[in-house]
């Protein structure tokens, strides 16, 4: 399945990287080569095989509804690059 | 003190040699000497290890030491360190203080023992020659022209350099066994789900597992002790009593069934690596234990589909980076599109953004059956391999790597570096247990002996590590660096 | 041409929980921003879910009461853009294998007729936080207080087809969750919220035209005229020749209309997958047992067992169990007088009247079903007649008294029965009007039954109400004919 230049650009978009033309056509190089490897996957039968998301074949365990956190803000938010009154500032969004 | 192993520390501590104090300062003094050449630590926490070494002191005046009670070691920055700068290896978290803690870091703590700092890594987890990090490269202690392997190259390196007697890694593809093998420690990949991967920075979730690096086989036993068990925080942790790692390291290894993965002794393995590996064999036989060929055949299945479900994992793992509530965040954003686009830009380096491209691409619409869900199917059936050899085997042999550790800036090519890890990626898609431990050297570069068991054979990896290393003697090679007095 | 609309509804209803779907923090409404977030909620570096029982059992009632099927393994799966609100760059969902089943469930329609809407399946899902665009120098603020708070998503099949269905299936839904006790559903702080997809196409054809999806509409109302004016426009642009284009639309209740988010113009990708942090979830039957045996009554079985065991009229029995309130106080109110027929015409009547005055919901209501039903009571047994109940009631409205025997005594409102005492209040009233006596005495005596009314009246404002209307009546006639 060959890559073009449109898919890398689009990859990046969903991905939200800032990709210059130039970065795009260096990577279009590199990710058509790592897919041309991952393509060998194709040459396998796998028909029939159920695929396997997790190596043990555990299930999920539940959590008692119990609140066992408390606020913690001040110190989440230590990290946070751009706050006020408590909120987390983005550049506005527009709906 | 640097170059014992942590159980021979644990005795002299016990039997007042020195105390857990003297100790940290002494490796805290090697490390500011020595490291500055090596980089292989990112963040070195005097303060918090000297604190943690007085109570520790102050413990065991009390009578209340237990096994690993100022015992120090090394974290790999990619595990949460409350209070610590926690980097991933990325100018994404050059800032990061992380606001609690891994529960492994949680029960290395409460075990007492005293972490001197944060190892170097390929950033995010992504590499196999530490060589991705954006705080600089690691050199390899025995040849400062190799690399130390990777991801967890820091903490290989710092473990061979004497710069602490253990440390812990990560590893989804390899990053505790390369690097292990590529600068002569033990290095021990657990059962996916024996370790909690909570506060573990995530790269591939159904593959990521920490596990501890140290010198010995016994070290590894005794980390893995404390970090092992069901952690309710981590969904994917398994809910299964953890025994004494420690108990059957003497079991002899009469009438041990050892497996030689035929595709593990192929093309592409260099042949003083294989000399090295078939002799390490030889020592088993000598132990007592039968060697039969066996085979793996979707081995070369398993990059491939390795490299379409970690990126696949990786792309939305690291969604969570975009400059809002921690993290780089770029200057003077004019929208938001700008603010998520170009913070990522800036914050994440070239390794990582390519693996976040293939894994965006082929989970894309269009792209999911032919690329994921065929990747997974694959998964299953290399799984199956693992399964079906276990039948006839106890455990699985072959080398760590293909080639000794290789130069800096060797291998420009994304995809043979990829290759390199040939024979430790297929372990983590089939979530078994795999040890690196010493097993010889080729132009004066250490070779690691991969020894493979079935989903929760820790006990056993550890047993049959130990007697190689009760009759052998790689793993008390020290490089020249660590020889050093200060 | 005559047109046929064709409606679906996506309802996202906030699960009851104490804690949040894979997080200890707490999804309690109106804290201070940002408070409850936890690490996990915030998808801070290394965190990871782990499933709350209680949505999972919420989700599954759920399940049971609309008689779907539950899978035995369902899986969540990660839905991936990037919005602030959505912490991680993913919102954790169930894409291909939702929890709960095709199902079904029955609306009434304005004629008593009953239609059944059919369900697609319900998926959980997390909530995201919430953007506030107040200004912060041109920036907006993120809290994401909400976000992780559990969601059960309900899809019907496009299966309505107008507006007033779309709403009675809402409001269907909106009881069955209460009933279940699973959400608050209250709508104005957006614990239930609804997306519709609505086209329009001619008269019997089979295709479906294309759809706009209005996204949420937030109150039962909305939804009516949101659809009213979304299949207006599609109709208008369609008779002047133009195309309806595949959509989202949101609905501005200030204008009532809806208009295109046109932000929205690349094609979303979500690149689902199976989420690495979360297991399958397998629910073996005698847990989904369990769960059967602790269903309460559903709304469809008390509307039949009003009708059928308490004899309500199918309007009635409608009406008061559209609610789980409204049930729960009807019953208590039958339980306190012993009487179905009374209860019913009580709450409906008086006790409605009175709430709708004043915009009260009835579990809010000033007067207690123990009350009403004591009230009634006293009517029942004729220690109290009509009139002087309708004053009872005002009083206890007003917390004038605890209970209507109070009330009665305190106010001297107990009927008299006693004749003597009735009597003496006749012969007053028609020594006092001897001119409407005369009148009654020459009227013709088919007219005279009228003409009693004014001495009933008479009579009983001299006994302040309280005297026993049929013990005036008949004694009165029996006095004014004796004088005839």
């Amino acid at each position: 399945m060959a890559l073009e230049h449109a898919d890398v650009l689009r990859a990046a978009h969903l991905a939200r990287l800032g990709l210059s033309d130039a970065d795009a056509a260096h990577y279009l190089e590199d990710l058509g080569r790592i897919l041309e490897m991952v393509d060998q996957l194709q040459t396998l039968d796998t028909e029939g095989v159920a695929p396997l998301a997790h190596p043990l074949d555990a299930t999920q365990r539940l959590r008692a509804d119990e609140v066992t956190e408390t606020d913690r803000r001040d110190h989440f938010q230590r990290c946070a690059p751009a706050v006020e009154q408590g909120l987390y500032l983005v550049p506005r969004v527009v709906e | 003190m640097h170059d014992k192993t942590l159980s021979e520390l644990a005795a002299a501590l016990t039997a007042g040699e020195f105390t857990s104090r003297e100790l940290a300062e002494h490796l805290l003094a090697r490390i500011e000497r020595l490291d500055g050449h090596l980089n292989s630590l990112i963040t070195v926490t005097t303060e918090q290890a000297l604190a943690a070494a007085d109570a520790a002191d102050a413990c065991r005046a009390r009578g209340q030491a237990g096994p690993l009670t100022g015992l120090p070691l090394a974290i790999k920055d990619l595990l949460c360190t409350d209070g610590v700068r926690t980097t991933a290896g990325s100018r994404m978290l050059g800032n990061f203080v992380a606001p609690y803690d891994a529960t492994v870091v949680e029960k290395l703590k409460a075990a007492g023992t005293v972490s001197l700092g944060k190892t170097n890594l390929d950033e995010f987890a992504m590499g196999s020659s530490n060589e991705n990090s954006a705080f600089g490269a690691v050199k390899n202690p025995w040849d400062a022209a190799a690399v130390p392997g990777g991801s967890s190259g820091g903490s290989a390196a710092a473990v061979a350099a004497g710069l602490v007697p253990a440390a812990m890694g990560t590893d989804t593809g390899g990053s505790i066994r390369q690097p292990a093998a590529f600068c002569g420690i033990t290095g021990l990949k657990p059962t996916y789900g024996r370790v909690s991967r909570y506060g573990i920075i995530a790269y591939a979730s159904s593959l990521d597992q920490a596990g501890p690096m140290a010198r010995t086989a016994e070290d590894c036993a005794l980390l893995l002790n404390a970090i092992a068990g069901h952690d309710p925080r981590d969904s994917t942790s398994v809910a299964r009593g953890v025994p004494d790692y420690t108990e059957e390291l003497d079991a002899p290894l009469t009438g041990l069934k050892i497996g030689l993965p035929r595709e593990y002794f192929g093309d592409g393995l260099d042949p003083e690596v294989e000399a090295a590996t078939r002799e390490a064999i030889r020592v088993f036989e000598a132990l007592g234990a039968s060697v039969r060929e066996v085979s793996l055949p979707h081995t070369h299945y398993a990059i491939p589909a390795y490299y379409v479900i970690a990126p696949a994992e990786a792309s939305s793992n690291l969604s969570r980076y975009d400059g809002v509530r921690f993290g780089h965040r770029c200057e003077a954003p004019t929208d938001l599109i700008d603010l998520y686009k170009r913070s990522r830009a800036e914050g994440f380096g070239e390794e990582v953004k390519r693996r976040i491209l293939i894994g965006t691409h082929t989970l894309s619409e269009g792209f999911f059956d032919a690329y994921y869900k065929k990747a997974q199917q694959v998964r299953r059936l290399i799984r199956q391999d693992f399964l079906d050899a276990f039948e006839e085997v106890d455990v699985l042999m072959g080398p760590a790597s293909p080639t000794p550790a290789f130069d800096l800036g060797a291998k420009k090519d994304p995809v043979s570096m990829y290759l390199q890890d040939i024979y430790t990626i297929a372990v983590n898609l089939a979530g078994i247990p795999g040890i690196s431990v010493p097993a010889g050297f080729v132009k004066g570069r250490p070779v690691g002996l991969q020894i493979l068991g079935t989903h929760f054979a820790e006990p056993r990896l550890l047993n049959v590590a130990h007697q190689f290393q009760q009759a052998t003697d790689w793993h008390r090679r020290r490089p020249a660096i660590a020889e050093e007095t200060l | 041409m005559q047109w046929e609309t064709v409606i679906g509804l996506e309802v996202h209803v906030q699960l009851a929980t104490r804690s949040k779907i894979f997080s200890g923090a707490s999804t309690a409404f109106g804290a201070e921003p940002n408070t409850q977030a936890c690490a996990v909620d915030l998808g801070m570096p290394g965190v990871l879910p782990v499933l709350n029982e209680a949505a999972v059992a919420m989700a599954v009632q759920f399940g049971l009461a609309i008689h779907a099927e539950i899978p035995e393994v369902s899986v969540f799966d990660r839905k991936n853009y990037f919005y602030p609100d959505l912490p991680k760059g993913y919102q954790t969902s169930q894409m291909y294998h939702p929890i709960v089943g095709p199902g079904e469930v029955e609306i009434t329609l304005d004629d008593g007729g009953t239609k059944r809407i059919r369900v697609h399946h319900a998926h959980l899902e997390e909530d995201a936080g919430k953007s506030l665009h107040e200004d912060f120098h041109g920036m907006t603020g993120i809290d994401l207080n909400r976000a992780g708070t559990p969601l059960l998503e309900i899809v019907s099949e496009p299966d309505m087809r107008s507006a007033k269905e779309a709403a009675a299936y809402l409001k269907a839904i909106h009881s069955i969750v209460t009933y279940l006790g699973i959400s608050d559903g209250n709508m104005a702080e957006g614990s239930m919220r609804c997306d519709v997809n609505v086209s329009v196409r001619p008269a019997g054809q089979a295709e479906f035209g294309t759809r706009a999806e209005i996204k949420n509409v937030n109150s039962f109302r909305f939804v009516e005229r949101a659809i009213a004016f979304e299949v207006e426009r599609q109709i208008e642009l369609l008779e002047d020749g133009g195309t309806v284009v595949q959509e989202t639309r949101l609905y501005d209740p200030e204008r009532d209309e809806t208009r295109s988010m046109r932000t929205k113009e690349e094609a979303n990708d979500y690149r689902y997958f199976p989420c690495p942090d979360l297991l399958p979830v397998v629910l073996d039957q005698a847990y989904v047992d369990h769960l059967r045996d602790r269903l309460p009554e559903l709304p469809d079985e008390k509307r039949a067992r009003f009708q059928d065991a308490l004899g309500l009229s199918a309007y009635d029995a409608g009406v008061l169990s559209a609610s789980r309130e409204m049930a729960e106080y009807f019953e208590a109110v039958k339980e306190a007088c012993g009487d179905a027929k009374q209860a019913a015409n009580w709450v409906q009547g008086e006790l409605s009247g009175a709430l709708n005055r004043e915009g009260l919901p009835i579990q809010d209501s000033p007067v207690s079903a123990a009350q009403l039903g004591g009230l009634i009571a006293r009517v029942m047994d004729d220690t109290i007649n009509g009139k002087a109940a309708k004053q009872v009631f005002q009083a206890l409205w007003n917390g004038q008294g605890q209970s209507a025997d109070e009330v009665i005594e305190a106010k001297g409102l107990k009927q008299v029965t006693d004749s003597g005492a009735i009597e003496a209040m006749i012969d007053q009233v028609i020594a006092d009007s001897p001119a409407q006596v005369a009148q009654y005495r020459d009227a013709e005596p088919d007219k005279r039954g009228k003409m009693i009314g004014y001495f009933v009246g008479q009579v009983m404002k001299a006994s302040r109400g309280t005297a026993n209307p049929q013990q005036v009546n008949a004694l009165l006639k029996e006095k004014l004919d004796a004088l005839c």
